[in-house]
């Protein structure tokens, strides 16, 4: 008994903008599922199933959205899910998709996450003031940058990598005609120069606020055979949790990331991910989490991953490309954010990312976080089908 | 046990919904007392229109222009109206078609009691008095014997459309910390803290939540941690945040209070914010009546030696 | 692909109006405790994990990551979780064991109805362009398929109160648990043609179960409840394009579940309204030799994001017992029936 191998042969996203006020909800998700199903020459009528991610549902003020969702996604008369894991919704969300192929238990399932931030404030609904708490004393970038710092101290790292990956991914989401920002006038130092909002963490390192959503197709091995456009094959998925705070924890590199790539790669026969990956679509929210997260997927070994951030091997150009699509530094509707790094990682080894294309990328690894650095979703994508 | 805290939490936003070029449609014409559907590829007339067709999924966008008049298909007495509902006396909630539609509006309808309601009664639209674009420019249904009122030929067009709406939304709940916390949140009036030892790991979780997070058993265990205690790792902080009544740049840091497991957060007093710096010791100042301390300051203690708070963070 | 999937173990809290003096998890953690003690499992030895609970329904985001703070989530742990009824994190669960990824899986929901007034909080799941800003709620709905069913002449005030009569009775006789128990008066006019009797109590409670595959089930339960088959359906969103008396889409999942190929003996139907167990008898084809919701169902006990798993759970523990060999379990999510899962439970033949 072996599983079904599993294919993207969809992909669509909307244009990400702060605000997309021409569009109800609804309006949103039907953009992102249309491209995908015409990207995979489909009508709803061949779509199995329907499983859907966001964030909380206080952010757009629509309990259980899904429910009012089913209309405008086809799912009337399937089966229809939705998903929460925080931040890394959107790859859970496509992982859940997946199994659903996986497991035989249908062909050809529509997947889809979204964000629309615009319908409220979104740090509302992140910072509902809870009787009894200590009121937040910092903003989200605040949650984050005393993990920075503690980065910094236990890697020896320059001051300065942190604006080298904004440079970085923002020029690249120039490249990417759907990202949220579009920086023309770019430098290294405006980035440099830019406000330190949370010290150590500038503002031009830190993420938008996005209206958006991301749709994939997901088939079993006929219903790639019937798409004209290349596959991406799932070599390898897996989702990883550990608890919010306890007394150990390693907010810096998370065991559960370590754990959760370690899975991916043993299901798709990585041994050395440095040398057997072609790039990353990582969740990087802001920019010190690429050099975080390059050691805590492996890629480096541990204090490391600076180094390769600073000596150019994430560039769009060099040998590890990282957030080749401008990554969540540039686009950042919440819940699809997980989602655009796993289909931003299909689209490469499709050979479709366009502008931004790693030329000859085989094997590519899509990857999101969420909640307190606790919640992990990761694929590997190839542009071969898993041998089984 | 003591009596387990509570109080009121009020979660209460504003949503700017934005309303794409059928629901915009709508709602416009409500303002201007013209009932639009949409017509689907099979020949129905869906009111309220959506944006796409349920049967098909197909984007439907060809609108049509329905009569304010028609016919209950089910309804409930409410007696007792809730806040934000459409009437504040005794009504009805139904299902209307409207003559012209295939499908059914929901609202409600003001009628003096049950007797006075059955399904397949006619009624037709009461208009608000000020009408904005919104589904409360109908504010509500009426009951009516006349004749079915004839139709326009609206094709949705409007000069000046709305495009958005503001809906308000208040939900009350009470809120309740558990047994964990509220010993914890007691014990801080007393300007002590309080943590509670897992009986398996024995790490001291402040603030308790109840469970120890690894081990996955209750604690109950109660212990004494700091005042003391040392900086793990912070940022300075050079933006106000919302209600924050804090002066810009200042310290946020984690604080390892000494026998705790793990750390929690505060703000850096006493100290430049610029000489703050991982492993300073600091201990709580506490303001009067305050639940929690204003800030931590330093102790004037020789800082930790990094191994010593390294896993901490 | 074929791999047999059980249920071996189930537990749930006692319901309460309120439970007001515990944290969700510290609510949730004795259930957990009280599944994994069943079978002897530990935390680790759990291939996967899945939850299913409402942000809306706590009143706070991301209410969902405290609670993993009682399933002990070290090393870390291989984890989902559904916005949605525990039955729909049990289908997750179900279908990640079919992969072949996981032999066993913990599954558990909670919700807590007493922080805020559950009929106003359920409005926020409808359209929120042309329905929510109406504010109707959720016992108001409900009152509108009723009317429905008794315009139809499917159903009257008096079957009505049967139905909530006997569920009471049943949960009196059987159900521990339950927070309604024994007679309840039929009651005034909530929303008419709803009585309160015809309602589902509010109240807070937790559930869990544990799905093994395959010998590990055989292993971990004498008499495990196979998962014959489970398939959920949604249906259009706005009432007024649906026939409120008739539930397609509970249809739909039976079919696809396998439930209309054999008879089965028991029936737990998620039916927080009286009316409700109406529809779905019809939709189901569930003759009166069934027995419908021996737990005494939704109308004794209904803890919302947990009251679709326990359906699940009550039918699987009558399996485990011996006193049904083939149950359907239903669970529901949205307004009026919106969308509906089923699955077939079966115990090994005596």
């Amino acid at each position: 008994m072996s599983k079904e191998p599993v294919a993207v042969v969809g992909i669509g996203q909307t244009k990400h903008v702060a605000a997309r006020r021409d569009v109800s909800i609804a309006g949103l998700v039907r953009e992102a599922a249309r491209r995908a199903l015409d990207d995979a020459e489909l009508e709803w009528a061949d779509v199995d199933a329907v499983v859907i991610g966001k964030a909380p549902d206080f952010f757009e003020g629509v309990m259980m959205p899904e429910l009012y969702l089913a209309d405008a996604l086809g799912a009337v008369g399937k089966p229809m899910l939705r998903v929460h894991t925080a931040g890394s919704v959107g790859g859970s969300t496509a992982l859940v998709a997946a199994n659903l192929v996986a497991a035989r238990v249908h062909s050809t399932v529509l997947t889809l996450a979204f964000e629309k931030q615009s319908e409220s404030n979104a740090m509302w609904g992140l910072s509902l003031p809870i009787p009894f708490q200590q009121p937040l004393l910092a903003g989200a970038g605040g949650f984050f940058a005393p993990h920075v710092r503690a980065y910094m101290r236990r890697s020896g790292a320059p001051d300065t990598v942190g604006s080298l990956v904004a440079y970085k991914d923002r020029r690249n989401a120039l490249k990417n005609p759907y990202a949220h920002l579009h920086e023309h006038d770019i430098t290294l130092e405006k980035v440099q120069a830019s406000p330190m909002l949370w010290d150590p963490i500038r503002y031009s390192e830190t993420c938008p606020s996005s209206d958006g959503a991301c749709a994939m197709v997901l088939t079993d091995r006929a219903g790639a055979a019937r798409c004209a456009k290349p596959p991406a094959w799932m070599l390898g998925g897996a989702m990883r949790s550990e608890p919010t705070l306890f007394a150990g924890k390693d907010a810096v590199s998370p065991q559960a990331g370590k754990d959760c790539a370690a899975d991916v790669y043993r299901q798709a026969g990585i041994a050395d991910p440095r040398r057997d990956i072609d790039a990353v679509e990582m969740y990087v929210p802001f920019s010190w989490y690429e050099p975080m997260w390059l050691e805590n997927l492996g890629f480096a070994e541990e204090g490391g991953g600076w180094k390769l951030t600073e000596s150019g091997v994430t560039e769009l150009d060099g040998d590890l490309p990282v957030n080749m699509s401008g990554g969540v530094l540039s686009t950042n509707p919440i819940g699809a954010s997980g989602m655009i790094r796993f289909a931003e990682a299909a689209l490469q080894v499709r050979g479709q990312a366009g502008e931004h294309q790693v030329d000859g990328a085989r094997k590519v690894l899509g990857h999101a976080y969420g909640g307190g650095s606790q919640f992990f979703s990761m694929w590997l994508v190839g542009a071969t089908a898993p041998d089984n | 046990m003591p009596e387990v805290l509570k109080a009121p939490l009020v979660v209460e936003f504003p949503f700017t919904r934005s309303l794409g070029p059928v629901q915009s449609a709508f709602l416009t014409g409500l303002r201007e007392r013209v009932v639009l559907g949409v017509k689907t590829g099979d020949g129905r007339t869906l009111v309220p229109p959506v944006e796409y067709d349920p049967v098909t999924a197909e984007e439907i966008r060809d609108l049509v222009e329905v009569a304010p008049t028609g016919t209950v298909t089910t309804w409930a007495w409410n007696h007792e109206p809730r806040r934000g509902q459409p009437l504040g006396t005794p009504f009805a909630w139904v299902l209307v078609r409207l003559d012209g539609a295939d499908t059914a509006l929901l609202h409600a309808l003001d009628a003096p009691g049950p007797e006075a309601v059955h399904t397949g009664m006619r009624v037709r639209i009461r208009w608000a008095g000020e009408r904005v674009g919104a589904i409360t420019d109908i504010a509500c249904f009426e009951p009516y014997d006349g004749e079915s009122a004839e139709p326009g030929g609206h094709d949705g067009t409007f000069e000046d459309a709305v495009h958005g709406i503001v809906a308000h939304a208040r939900l009350d709940y009470t809120y309740s910390p558990g047994r964990a916390q509220t010993a914890y949140i007691n014990a801080l009036s007393s300007q002590r803290t309080f943590g509670e030892r897992c009986p398996s790991c024995r790490k001291v979780y402040v603030p308790p939540r109840g469970a120890c997070p690894t081990c996955g058993v209750a604690t109950s265990e109660q212990v004494e941690v700091g005042p003391g205690g040392t900086v793990t790792t912070f940022c300075i902080v050079n933006i106000k945040a919302k209600n924050l009544d804090i002066e810009v740049p200042y310290v946020y840091a984690h604080i390892a209070l000494d026998g705790a497991g793990l750390a929690l957060h505060g703000r850096i007093g006493g100290i430049p914010y610029d000489q703050v710096r991982m492993g300073l010791r600091v201990e709580p100042v506490w303001s009067e009546g305050a639940r929690y301390p204003d800030h931590y300051r330093p102790t004037g203690e020789p800082d930790a030696d990094y191994d010593t708070y390294k896993e901490l963070l | 692909m074929t791999r047999d999937i059980a249920l071996v173990a189930f537990a749930q809290t006692d319901h309460r109006r309120t439970s007001e003096e515990l944290s969700e998890v510290e609510m949730l953690m004795p259930v957990l405790h009280d599944v994994l003690g069943q079978t002897g499992l530990r935390t680790a030895d759990i291939g996967f994990t899945c939850s299913g609970s409402s942000d809306y329904l706590a009143g706070r985001a991301f209410s969902f990551t405290l609670a993993l703070d009682g399933v002990g989530a070290w090393p870390p742990i291989s984890e989902s979780h559904v916005e949605m009824d525990g039955a729909w994190a049990l289908y997750e669960a179900w279908t990640k064991l079919l992969t072949g990824d996981a032999d066993t899986a913990l599954v558990y929901s909670y919700g807590k109805s007493s922080p805020g007034s559950v009929r106003d909080v359920l409005t926020r799941q409808l359209d929120p362009y042309y329905v929510a800003p109406l504010w109707p709620d959720s016992v108001a709905l409900a009152a509108l398929q009723a009317q429905a069913l008794v315009d139809a002449g499917e159903t009257d005030e008096p079957a009505l109160a049967a139905v909530g009569a006997r569920s009471r009775a049943d949960a009196a006789a059987a159900n521990p648990h339950a927070q309604l128990r024994g007679p309840v008066p039929q009651g005034d006019y909530l929303v008419r043609p709803l009585r309160t009797g015809d309602c589902p109590p509010i109240g807070d409670g937790a559930a869990a179960v544990i799905l093994a595959a395959g010998e590990r089930a055989r292993e971990l339960c004498e008499r495990p409840a196979w998962i014959r088959g489970i398939d959920h359906r949604i249906e259009a969103h706005g009432l007024g394009v649906r026939d409120l008396t008739d539930s397609p889409s509970a249809r739909l999942a039976a079919e696809r579940a396998g439930a209309f190929e054999r008879p089965v003996d028991t029936a737990e139907l998620h039916a927080p309204f009286s009316s409700q167990e109406v529809v779905l008898r019809k939709a189901l084809r569930l003759g009166d030799d069934v027995r419908v919701n021996p737990s005494g169902g939704a109308l004794a006990a209904n803890p919302i994001m947990a009251a679709g798993l326990i359906r699940i759970g009550e039918a699987a523990a009558r399996i485990h017992r011996g006193e049904s060999d083939r149950a359907l379990a239903h669970a529901t999510s949205g307004p009026c029936l919106q969308q509906n899962l089923v699955a077939v439970l079966e115990g090994d033949p005596r």
